[in-house]
C-alpha cells in the first residue's frame, strides 16, 4: 500500500506529469478548482455546481449521454469511412466486407446502435428539460438550440440508414423522401404546385421539384448515395458540432443548471 | 392463453388501443396526480363512460373488449390513487411490465417482430419511455404534496448548496460514460447490425418502412395526405416545440418537477410526445405489416389479409346519403360542407377568446393566445380525423382534386 503511494506520487510528481496536469491530485479546494479551470475539457464545466443539479435524478444524465454518445459515433463512423466508399458498386460490397473481414468487427455495430441509442437519448433529454420547466426564461433560446439539434440528429440517423445501400436502405429512404414530392408548392404532387406556371408550362416536375433536389435525382440512386454520404459524414456532424458548442455555452450563461429560484 | 392473446389482438388496433390510450392518461391525470375520486362528480363520469363503451359493444363488439379492460384499469389507478408513485408499486409494474413482454416473446409472431435487430431499441424504448415517465411523474408528485401543505419542492432544498465539480459531477460522468461504453459493447457483441440484400430498385419489399423515428409520420398517412402528414405536420411539429418556451408565460415550476403548478402545459405535451408521437410510432413499427395493414401483437403477418376500402369523403356522405342527390359539378358548392366545418373549426379561437378564454387571452396577449391555439388545434385535428374515421369511415374532409388540396 505505502509503496502504490509513493509510486502515484512520484508520477504525479514527475515532470512529464506535471507538465500535462498543472495541478497534482486535487485533494485540497484550491487545486479542485485549478484542475477544472486548467482543463479545457473540463472547464466546459463551472467550478461550483448545484447540489440539485449533480443528481442523476434530476438530469437523468440524458444531455451528457446524449453528447457521449455523439463522440461514440465520431469515432466509429470516422473508422467505418476506412473502409467504405461511397458508390454504387462498392459501397454494399464494402460492408459486406467488414463484417466477414474486418478482425473484432464491431465497429458497424456500434455505430448503428449507437444512433438508435443518440435518437432515444436525445428525446428523453428533451422529456427531461420539459418535466423540469428549463426552457423557461431565461433558457427559452437554448431550448431552441435543442431543437435544432434534435432535427440535426434525426437528420444524421436518417442519411445514415442509406449507406449500406441494401434492400432495407434504399426503401427506407424511398419512404422516407417520397413525402417531398407532396410539398405544397413546391413538390410535384403537391397542393397549388400546378398553379406555379409560367404561360402554359408547368414549372415544378418530377425533375425540379423539392424531392429532385433532396435526392439528386428522379429516384434514389448514385448521386443521392454521394449527397447523403457528404451530408452525413462532413456536413450535419460539422453543424451539429458548432451547435453544440452553443448550446452547452449557453448553458453556462443561462446560470448553469436550472435549479428552483 | 389463446384467449389472452385474441383479447389483446383486439384491443390493439388503433381505434381501441388509441381510445384506451387516451382514456389511460385521463385517468392517471384524475386519480393518480390531481387526487380526484371515484365517489366525486369527475370519477361518476370516467365510470359513466366505461358504462358507455359496454353497452356500445352490444352493437360493435371490439368495444366491449374496449370497456372491460378500461373499467378494469380505472378500478386499479383509483384504487393505487398516489400510491401509484410509491417505488414499490412502480417496480412491481415493471416486473409485471416484463414479465408479460417475457412470456410474449414465446408467442412465434410476437418474437419474430420484436426481436428483429432495428426493433429491439425500441423494445427498450418502450421501457424507457415508461420508466421516465413514473420517475418524473413520481417526483413532480412528491414535490405537489409538499407544495400543498406550505412546503418547498425538494429541489429547493439542495439548489443553494454548491459542489465542487471536481469531484462530485466529474465521477458521476465518469461513471455515466463508463456504464455506457459497456452497454454499447455487449450490445455489439450480441446483436448484429442487419445487412439484407443489395438494393434493387426493381422489387420493393412489403411493407416499405421509413426509418423507425419516422414511422409516426408513415402512420398518419393512413389519416391525412401526404403533403400535410410528410410536410406541413412535421414543420409544425418542429415550429412548435421552439414556440413552447414563448407561448408558456407560467413562472412557476422552472427548475423543479411538479405538475399541479403546470397542468396544462404538461397535460398537452404529455399527450403529443407519449400518446401522439411515441405510440404512433410503436403502432408503426410492430402492428402495421404488408400493405401497411393492421396486425395484432400475436397475428401473423399474412401479405394477403384482405381489408375492405370502404372510406368515403363527407362531400359524398352529405350530398348523396344524406341529401339523396348527386354531387355538383362545381368543386366550391361540392365542398360546402368541407369548407363549412374547417371554417368552424379554425374560427374557434376568435370566439373563444371573445367568450370562455377571455381570461387566458388578457393574460397571453394576441400574438401568443393566437399562435398557441392555432397550433394547438393543428396538433388535435390529428386526432379528430382519427376517429372521424373510425367512427363513419370518413376519408377526407375536404377533397378539392383539382388542386391536390385533400384534407
Ligand atoms: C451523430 C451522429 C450519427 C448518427 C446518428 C449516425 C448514423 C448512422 C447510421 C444509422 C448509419 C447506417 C449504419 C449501418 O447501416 O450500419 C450510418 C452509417 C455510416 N456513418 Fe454515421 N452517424 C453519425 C455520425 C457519423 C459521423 C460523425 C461519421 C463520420 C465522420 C459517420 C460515418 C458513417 C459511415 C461511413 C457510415 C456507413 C457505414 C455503415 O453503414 O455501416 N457517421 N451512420
Ligand atoms: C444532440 C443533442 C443534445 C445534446 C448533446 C445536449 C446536451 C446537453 C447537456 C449536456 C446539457 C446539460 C444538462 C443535462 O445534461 O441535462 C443540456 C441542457 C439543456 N438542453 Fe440539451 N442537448 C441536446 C439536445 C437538446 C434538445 C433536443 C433540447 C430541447 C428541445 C435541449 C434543451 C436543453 C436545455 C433547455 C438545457 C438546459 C437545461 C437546464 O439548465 O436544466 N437540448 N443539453
Amino acid at each position: 500500500m505505502a509503496n502504490l503511494r509513493g509510486l502515484q506520487e512520484g508520477i504525479v510528481n514527475s515532470q512529464i506529469w506535471k507538465s500535462v496536469f498543472r495541478v497534482g491530485i486535487p485533494n485540497t479546494n484550491r487545486k479542485r478548482v485549478l484542475a477544472v479551470l486548467g482543463s479545457l475539457i473540463l472547464h466546459l464545466h463551472p467550478v461550483k455546481v448545484r447540489r440539485s443539479g449533480v443528481r442523476m435524478s434530476y438530469t437523468w444524465c440524458m444531455g451528457g449521454t446524449s453528447f457521449f454518445l455523439f463522440l461514440v459515433e465520431t469515432v466509429t463512423g470516422l473508422l467505418l469511412m476506412f473502409y467504405y466508399r461511397p458508390t454504387i458498386e462498392y459501397a454494399f460490397t464494402d460492408i459486406m466486407d467488414l463484417r466477414e473481414q474486418a478482425p473484432f468487427g464491431i465497429m458497424r455495430e456500434m455505430h448503428r446502435w449507437g444512433a438508435h441509442a443518440m435518437v432515444i437519448a436525445v428525446w428523453l433529454h428533451m422529456f427531461r428539460v420539459f418535466m423540469t420547466g428549463s426552457y423557461k426564461p431565461p433558457r427559452e433560446f437554448n431550448w431552441n438550440v435543442g431543437v435544432i439539434l434534435l432535427v440535426l440528429t434525426l437528420l444524421l440517423s436518417f442519411t445514415g440508414y442509406l449507406l449500406p445501400w441494401d434492400q432495407l436502405a434504399i426503401w427506407a429512404i424511398t419512404v422516407g423522401s417520397s413525402m417531398a414530392r407532396a410539398s405544397p408548392g413546391a413538390g410535384n404532387e403537391g397542393p397549388m404546385s400546378g398553379l406555379v406556371k409560367l404561360g402554359d408550362i408547368r414549372l415544378i416536375h418530377a425533375g425540379d421539384d423539392a424531392r429532385f433536389a433532396l435526392i439528386g435525382g428522379r429516384s434514389i440512386g448514385a448521386a443521392t448515395l454521394l449527397r447523403f454520404y457528404v451530408l452525413h459524414c462532413v456536413v450535419i456532424p460539422l453543424a451539429a458540432g458548432f451547435l453544440m458548442a452553443i448550446h452547452f455555452w449557453r448553458v453556462r450563461k443561462d446560470g448553469g443548471i436550472s435549479g428552483p429560484l | 392463453m389463446t384467449f389472452i392473446k385474441d383479447f389483446i389482438n383486439v384491443l390493439s388496433a388503433g381505434s381501441i388501443s388509441f381510445t384506451l390510450l387516451t382514456s389511460i392518461f385521463a385517468l392517471i391525470v384524475y386519480f393518480n396526480l390531481l387526487g380526484g375520486r371515484i365517489k366525486a362528480v369527475g370519477g361518476m363520469a370516467f365510470i359513466g363512460l366505461g358504462v358507455f363503451m359496454l353497452l356500445m359493444g352490444i352493437f360493435v363488439p371490439p368495444l366491449l373488449y374496449l370497456g372491460i379492460a378500461y373499467l378494469l384499469i380505472l378500478f386499479a389507478l383509483a384504487r393505487l390513487g398516489g400510491r401509484l408513485w410509491d417505488t414499490k408499486v412502480g417496480l412491481r409494474l415493471f416486473v409485471i411490465g416484463g414479465l408479460a413482454f417475457g412470456l410474449s416473446m414465446l408467442d412465434p409472431n410476437f418474437f419474430l417482430i420484436a426481436a428483429k435487430p432495428d426493433n429491439v431499441p425500441i423494445v427498450a424504448m418502450i421501457f424507457l419511455l415508461g420508466f421516465f415517465t413514473w420517475v418524473a411523474l413520481r417526483k413532480a408528485y412528491l414535490n405537489d404534496t409538499q407544495i400543498a401543505v406550505g412546503g418547498i419542492p425538494w429541489e429547493k432544498t439542495e439548489s443553494d448548496e454548491k459542489l465542487f465539480t471536481w469531484p462530485d459531477l466529474v465521477y458521476t460522468e465518469l461513471l455515466c460514460m463508463i456504464l455506457l461504453t459497456i452497454v454499447m459493447i455487449v450490445w455489439s457483441v450480441v446483436l448484429r447490425a442487419p445487412l439484407e440484400e443489395a438494393a434493387n430498385p426493381t422489387s420493393s419489399p412489403n411493407p416499405a418502412k421509413a426509418p423507425w423515428y419516422f414511422l409516426g409520420l408513415q402512420e398518419m398517412l393512413v389519416y391525412f395526405d401526404p403533403w400535410l402528414a410528410g410536410v406541413v405536420l412535421p414543420t409544425l411539429i418542429i415550429v412548435g416545440l421552439m414556440a413552447i418556451p414563448y407561448i408558456d408565460t407560467n413562472p412557476k415550476g422552472n427548475g423543479y418537477y411538479s405538475f399541479r403548478e403546470r397542468k396544462w402545459e404538461i397535460g398537452v405535451f404529455l399527450y403529443g410526445f407519449l400518446v401522439l408521437w411515441s405510440f404512433l410510432i410503436i403502432t408503426g413499427t410492430f402492428l402495421r405489416g404488408p400493405n401497411w395493414n393492421f396486425f395484432g401483437p400475436f397475428e401473423f403477418w399474412d401479405p394477403n389479409k384482405l381489408v375492405p376500402l370502404v372510406n368515403v369523403d363527407l362531400s359524398e356522405l352529405m350530398w348523396v346519403k344524406v341529401l339523396g342527390t348527386s354531387l355538383p359539378k362545381l368543386w366550391i358548392i361540392r365542398e360546402i360542407f368541407g369548407l363549412g366545418l374547417i371554417g368552424a373549426y379554425l374560427g374557434l379561437p376568435p370566439v373563444m377568446a371573445a367568450g370562455p378564454f377571455r381570461r387566458f387571452y388578457n393574460k397571453m396577449g394576441a400574438a401568443r393566445y393566437y399562435v398557441g391555439a392555432y397550433l394547438f388545434l393543428i396538433m388535435m385535428s390529428l386526432p379528430i380525423k382519427m376517429v372521424l374515421r373510425w367512427l363513419f369511415n370518413l376519408k377526407y374532409i375536404l377533397h378539392i382534386q383539382e388542386i391536390f388540396f385533400n384534407v
